[in-house]
């Protein structure tokens, strides 16, 4: 494997392969209510609770398109500067299986609701575009539950009919690590937009993974196999690390790739053959006759498009422009919409420079270390900005800073209230530092000697005695200006 | 009064409103004739003693603003019914009980009808005999091992028999319209998106509508005022201004161009029905209306192009019926072995040769040649209707190519069968609404057929057209109760 700059290729002996992969995103539509029912969509609800006349197939029983879930789709393709189609069409994917009611997953097949787009990342050596094919609304099937008897299967319809956005990309990603990059940046803009959660623990954002390979240089793509149903972007970068492996050692060994479908073994970090190609099924894909051409007029993309908020890629420019980040600070801040409300709220009462330090190096780790998402963080906005002012103006060293920071996290106190209750209050009174010194240069006569012989070094011996009798409290700036002064 | 259920529906609204009969003393009427015909096999499920427990607490505070007061009323199989067995005619629903009321029915209920029982149909209406249910043929009232025609079959011989006042069916084809013509009575399929869909089983979405069979168009009229609705749980319900039927109701159609298209003069059509064509013709003049000759070119295009479609949306809607969920469920080694043995052995011969003539033509490769080609010829024969209503204000022909046949004798030629609704599918793939009003009878005394098709969303227009030609053909349906003994 060579990593020749961020380049991804598999070498074998004199040959070096590039790898090409495609994603097809479902992204479960946020939303209180299914995509043609009124039942909720609320996760981890007792099995079969959430379930309507129409979730469960009932004879006669009809879909009715739900509104809100069309207005997320379309914002979704707003916010992947995607062609918004005025007309689209729901049809049947027919197909039979036990977790699927109807025997039909209602699903947009030949007009999508959203046409062409793009997402950017941002990769190590640069920006990097991956072109968006479509973007369509489809029902989600319920659950087949093998493990809760030895003889029977259980299903759960709780998810039947919810509805998801397939977001399928086109095939320009070539790593595992753009990978990770496309998902996190397409999840960051669903979360801004708030039309998905993007939770991959609850399944909200899930993979069908299509991955090829082709010698370097090669323009004709590769045979592909998709890897389905992937739930997490670590599993997504080990099955493309396996299966682009695997299919180059096939390559090599003078063999072909059959276009099939896999699965990925997350126990053994292997796919496997589920299906070929001859055995895909036929889906006898039609226009569902029991709706109508889905229809939006310019009207109501345009009030669709002015809801919408600022979104990662204008946000991190903004950030750059006003507040002076590095690309690389930029990027964290708006990785997504909460850190960087949490940037803005506290920036907005502080030093700038000085809050983005502290919110990287700081506030991230002690999160890291609790396990904390940035909306529960101890240490509110209002209170990190007020201690940044207390570094600010001198009232605290950068030092107490932290062991005030360390309180504060075990429960959002005001940090002025901390420091007037333990007394950390910087000294910067340079009568009473003159005296502090004065007692330090008293009890160490013998190194003040050699301190005065030339022995420059031990200047910061004697600021360390300042801070020490002070107890760390001493200003540091002016203990220098004294101590050079007294010496 | 001993003769109750020889009224008309709107004599018996007109003597409820009246006092002179009560809703206990009608429903007893019909339970007891209904009861008397079983040899009909019209019903599938009767309930009547929740019909006169229902009548006698109508009666104990009757509401007689309502359009249907305390009416008994049998309905189609098909709808669905709260607590009550709903079957489509099929093995595989046999033991299903919806929890639910469909739209149509609620709307009836609403207005003070009363449930009488459920009719029996074809299964999953495909057929157009009655032959296909899992429940049994129906015989028509008309004459002994007679079809009534299908697939609203035991609708058509209850009306006929009078074991119900007026019912409703479902029209994919003709199902309303050709049983009303094998029986003598009169159907209504409306123009499709005025009645919902909501809670009726499924045939084939984009043909399915509900409609009113009735012994008169006037009750036709009052019925259907009564079940058109615009339902938001449909999505194809349209909403439109609906009209007061009845009262709009006119035999003057003074003026109105009536359009004869020369494509229904099909080969091989019987003399007897060529001749009931040429008197309805006649009888149209008489009531002052325009005779015009026009053209529906894509006419022979649409058996083939209905026996397209209805199966493709017939195979994906029936695959809910799959032994997981509801109804009939046979043991299998695993899920695909149980779906198999579920459904071979739930659905009969015709539901089956259906499905896979839907699968079949909508699998990849055939799509295009089949499903797709079948879907622009279905927009030729709208475009055809488009421009004959730039000329004529309806269209009148022959409600079937012949009177009703005897049962067993088209059951092994389904081809022979399907041509029964070569006048009537057309009216559906065009989402028209159509009439079968009763016009005359052949030489064994059975009774034929007029159909008149109007224009979208006419239904008055219609309904005053057969109002007029029935006041002309004053027809007398034979019914000698032979089936009583």
């Amino acid at each position: 494997m060579s990593k020749d700059k961020s380049e991804y290729l598999i070498n074998r002996k004199d040959n070096q392969y590039e790898v090409v992969i495609g994603l097809e995103v479902h992204a479960q539509v946020t939303s209180e209510s299914k995509l043609f029912s009124t039942s909720s969509t609320k996760f981890g609800a007792e099995p079969n609770t959430q379930v309507s006349l129409v979730d469960a197939a009932m004879p006669g029983m009809l879909p009715v398109i739900n509104k809100y879930c069309v207005k997320q789709a379309i914002k979704t393709g707003i916010g992947l500067k995607a062609k918004i189609n005025k007309r689209s069409v729901f049809d049947r994917k027919n197909y039979f299986y036990a977790d699927l009611p109807q025997g039909y997953q209602i699903s947009q097949f030949k007009d999508p609701i959203v046409g062409e787009g793009k997402v950017i990342l941002d990769m190590p050596d640069g920006q990097k575009q991956v072109g968006i094919e479509r973007l369509h609304l489809e029902q989600d099937a319920g659950k087949s539950i093998h493990d809760l008897d030895p003889k029977n299967t259980f299903i759960d319809l709780n998810r039947s009919g919810v509805a998801l956005m397939e977001i399928v990309s086109k095939p320009d990603l070539r790593s595992p690590d753009e990978v990770n990059e496309y998902i996190k940046k397409l999840r960051s803009i669903m979360r801004y937009l708030g039309t998905c959660d993007g939770n991959m623990q609850e399944g909200s954002l899930r993979a069908d993974v299509n991955v090829s390979v082709r010698k370097k240089g090669s323009k004709e793509f590769g045979t592909r196999c998709e890897i389905k149903n992937v739930n997490s972007i670590k599993f997504m970068q080990m099955a493309i690390e396996y299966e682009a492996n695997r299919q180059v050692d096939l390559i090599e060994d003078g063999q072909t790739i059959d276009q099939e479908t896999r699965l990925f073994d997350t126990k053994k970090n292997e796919t496997r053959s589920m299906r070929s190609k001859e055995d895909a099924h036929d889906y006898r894909y039609f226009p569902d006759p029991d709706l109508l051409p889905l229809e939006v007029s310019d009207e109501f993309i345009n009030q669709l498009q002015s809801e919408i908020p600022e979104l990662p890629d204008e946000k991190k420019k903004r950030f750059i422009d006003q507040f002076k980040l590095t690309s690389y600070e930029a990027n964290i801040m708006v990785s997504d919409i909460e850190t960087s409300n949490y940037f803005e709220d506290v920036v907005k009462k502080s030093d700038v420079k000085l809050a983005t330090n502290w919110i990287i190096g700081e506030l991230f780790a002690a999160l890291n270390e609790k396990n904390l998402e940035i909306t529960d963080s101890p240490i509110s906005a209002g209170n990190l900005s007020k201690l940044i002012n207390l570094i600010k103006d001198g009232t605290i060293s950068g030092k107490i800073a932290k062991t005030v920071f360390e309180q504060m996290m075990e429960g959002d106190k005001d940090p002025k209230k901390i420091v007037e209750e333990k007394g950390l209050k910087q000294e910067s009174d340079p009568k009473a530092l003159e005296a502090l010194i004065d007692k330090v240069i008293d009890n160490n006569r013998d190194k003040t000697t050699e301190y005065k012989s030339g022995k420059v070094k031990l200047f910061g011996f004697f600021v360390g005695q300042v801070m020490k009798v002070s107890q760390g409290k001493a200003n540091p700036k002016l203990v220098n200006e004294i101590l050079k002064k007294k010496l | 009064m001993s003769d109750i259920t020889k009224q008309s529906l709107s004599e018996l609204i007109k003597n409820i409103k009246e006092k002179k009969l009560s809703s206990t003393e009608v429903t007893k009427a019909f339970v007891e004739r209904s009861e008397k015909s079983k040899e009909l096999n019209a019903y599938v499920t009767e309930d009547f003693s929740a019909a006169i427990d229902k009548a006698k607490k109508f009666d104990e505070n009757p509401n007689l603003d309502l359009k249907l007061p305390g009416i008994p009323m049998a309905v189609k199989d098909l709808f669905c019914t709260k607590n009550i067995k709903t079957t489509a005619g099929s093995k595989i629903l046999n033991n299903f009980i919806p929890t639910y009321e469909s739209t149509v029915t609620q709307n009836i209920w609403n207005e003070g009808a009363i449930l009488l029982g459920k009719l029996n149909c074809d299964e999953f209406a495909m057929g157009s005999s009655n032959e296909t249910s899992f429940f049994g043929c129906v015989q028509n009232p008309i004459d002994k091992d007679l079809v009534p025609g299908g697939s609203s079959g035991g609708s058509s011989s209850a009306v006929a028999a009078q074991l119900t006042p007026i019912t409703i069916g479902t029209d994919t084809g003709g199902s309303i319209r050709q049983p009303a013509s094998f029986t003598g009575i009169v159907g209504l399929k409306p123009t499709y998106g005025s009645c919902s869909r909501y809670g009726i089983v499924a045939f084939a979405s984009s043909l399915d509508q509900a409609g009113p069979m009735a012994q008169n168009v006037r009750d036709c009229a009052l019925l259907h005022e009564v079940i058109s609705s615009y339902d938001e749980k449909d999505s194809t319900s349209i909403d439109f201004k609906r009209n007061n039927y009845v009262k709009e109701l006119t035999n003057n159609i003074k003026g109105k161009k009536i359009g004869i298209p020369k494509e229904y003069r099909v080969n091989g059509m019987p003399k007897e029905i060529e001749d009931l064509w040429k008197k309805g013709i006649d009888y149209v003049k008489d009531c002052g209306a325009e005779i015009i000759d026009i053209s529906l070119p894509h006419t022979n295009y649409a058996l083939p192009t209905y026996y397209i479609v209805a199966p493709a949306e017939a195979s994906s809607n029936l695959a809910r019926y799959d032994g997981v969920k509801y109804g009939f469920r046979a043991d299998g080694e695993n899920l695909i072995d149980m779906y198999e043995k579920t459904r071979s052995e739930g659905f009969g011969a015709e539901v089956q040769r259906r499905i896979m003539i839907g699968t079949y033509v909508l699998s990849s490769g055939y799509y295009d040649a089949y499903y797709l080609k079948a879907q622009k010829v279905r927009k030729l024969i709208k475009n055809d209707f488009d421009e004959a209503y730039k000329k004529v204000d309806a269209i009148l022909t022959p409600s079937t190519p012949s009177s009703a046949f005897k049962i067993g004798e088209k059951t092994n030629d389904p081809v022979s069968m399907y041509l029964n609704d070569i006048f009537t599918v057309p009216v559906n793939l065009a989402g028209l609404p159509g009439i079968s009003i009763p016009a005359g009878h052949d030489a064994k005394g059975y009774p034929l057929g007029l159909q008149i098709i109007g224009k979208a969303f006419d239904e008055q227009n219609l309904l005053n057209i057969a109002y007029a030609m029935e006041e002309k053909i004053n027809f007398k349906n034979k019914i000698t109760d032979w089936w009583i003994k």
